[in-house]
């Protein structure tokens, strides 16, 4: 059921057997969830709007989702695909700025240390294949928690990168200055000293 | 023969088919999500499984026949087979899968070549069947008759 002003949530699935990409989107599409389906990690991050380097700079400011054209609240990817394993793929997510993004891996081989390593790494689940439409029921409360923890990451965003001039206003009408703003104010306009 | 009729005997067939173990629950579970909005999931999934697993077979050929066989590419052929009849729920194909597996990891060659044998006896004979099932939902269909949904406790 989706609200009415509530955009339907996006499931970015990635397997490289296209059986298996079929059926994850039927799947998907069948809990009413936007789907996209890539055959490969490499082609998950260039959707993803990640680029290589971009893995390798953990201080990448938040907002999340900056990069891409289509938001995508969840990440679900087979573990073994040729190049770019799963894991490499969960690995590369969470070392970029979309670190909060939710990944849940999937694997036909139910091998205990593999999905240890797994969970340790940030995934949010695991799921035995063939996957079932009653696993896949565990995805939207991942992504609701995501996409709140998001709303008010942003809402503090939004009041620490305030315009100069709404920080002036705010500062007349209130006499104690956090460091955050002070410094904001400095950088911006200096004329502007009380 | 009228509508009734033809849906006896599709789900007489397909109960077979679970009990000489040629499907198992997946392929129930792929049917269920065949609807109104999704009315050829089922024929559009199969006709994948039969293009990959083809394609795979004669892969697997050529692998066996070198002179120096490459075990890893075999095992990764029969991996990807394995994944794909566990997908549609062709049980006697992955079990056959798993089979095979086990030799390529011995690194035997004249085991793995039976087992080549069988997995592609396994294989066409669920094609057939699979054929066979198709076209008796398609003539229920045609007549203007629904599939009917098989229940699991038989």
């Amino acid at each position: 059921m989706v609200m009415a002003g509530e955009s339907q949530f996006h499931v970015l699935a990635v397997d490289d057997s296209i059986i298996d990409r079929k059926i994850i989107q039927t799947l998907l599409k069948t809990l009413s969830y936007q789907v996209t389906t890539v055959d490969s990690g490499a082609k998950a991050l260039e959707f993803l709007g990640l680029h290589q380097d971009d893995t390798t700079n953990p201080n990448t400011p938040s907002p999340p989702n900056n990069h891409q054209e289509v938001e995508v609240n969840l990440v679900i990817t087979d573990y073994c695909m040729p190049g770019m394993t799963g894991y490499d793929l969960l690995k590369k997510i969470k070392e970029s700025s979309l670190r909060n993004m939710p990944v849940v891996i999937m694997s036909s081989e139910n091998v205990p240390s593999r999905i240890t390593r797994c969970l340790e790494e940030g995934a949010e689940e695991f799921f035995l294949k063939p996957v079932r439409l009653s696993d896949l029921s565990k995805l939207r409360p991942l992504m609701l928690k995501t996409k709140l923890k998001d709303q008010n990451q942003k809402q503090e965003e939004k009041a620490a990168f305030q315009s100069p001039k709404l920080q002036q206003v705010e500062q007349k009408q209130q006499p104690s200055n956090d460091d955050k703003g002070k410094a904001i104010d400095e950088g911006l306009s200096p004329e502007k000293k009380n | 023969m009228e509508v009734g009729q033809m849906q006896r005997r599709l789900v007489d067939y397909t109960k077979t088919l679970f009990m000489e173990g040629f499907l198992d629950a997946q392929f129930l579970q792929l049917q269920q999500l065949q609807d109104e909005s999704n009315p050829d999931f089922v024929v559009e999934v199969v006709s994948l499984f039969f293009d990959d697993s083809e394609k795979l077979l004669n892969d697997l050929s050529m692998a066996l026949d070198q002179p120096n066989v490459d075990f890893k590419k075999v095992d990764a052929h029969v991996h990807q087979l394995k994944g794909s009849s566990s997908s549609i729920g062709a049980q006697r194909v992955k079990n056959a899968c798993i089979a095979f597996r086990n030799f390529c990891e011995e690194q035997n060659i004249d085991a793995t070549l039976r087992c080549l044998q069988q997995v592609k006896h396994e294989y066409y004979l669920v094609k057939n069947k699979l054929e066979t099932l198709l076209r008796l939902e398609q003539q229920i269909v045609a007549a203007g008759g629904s599939i009917p949904t098989i229940e699991m406790g038989f």
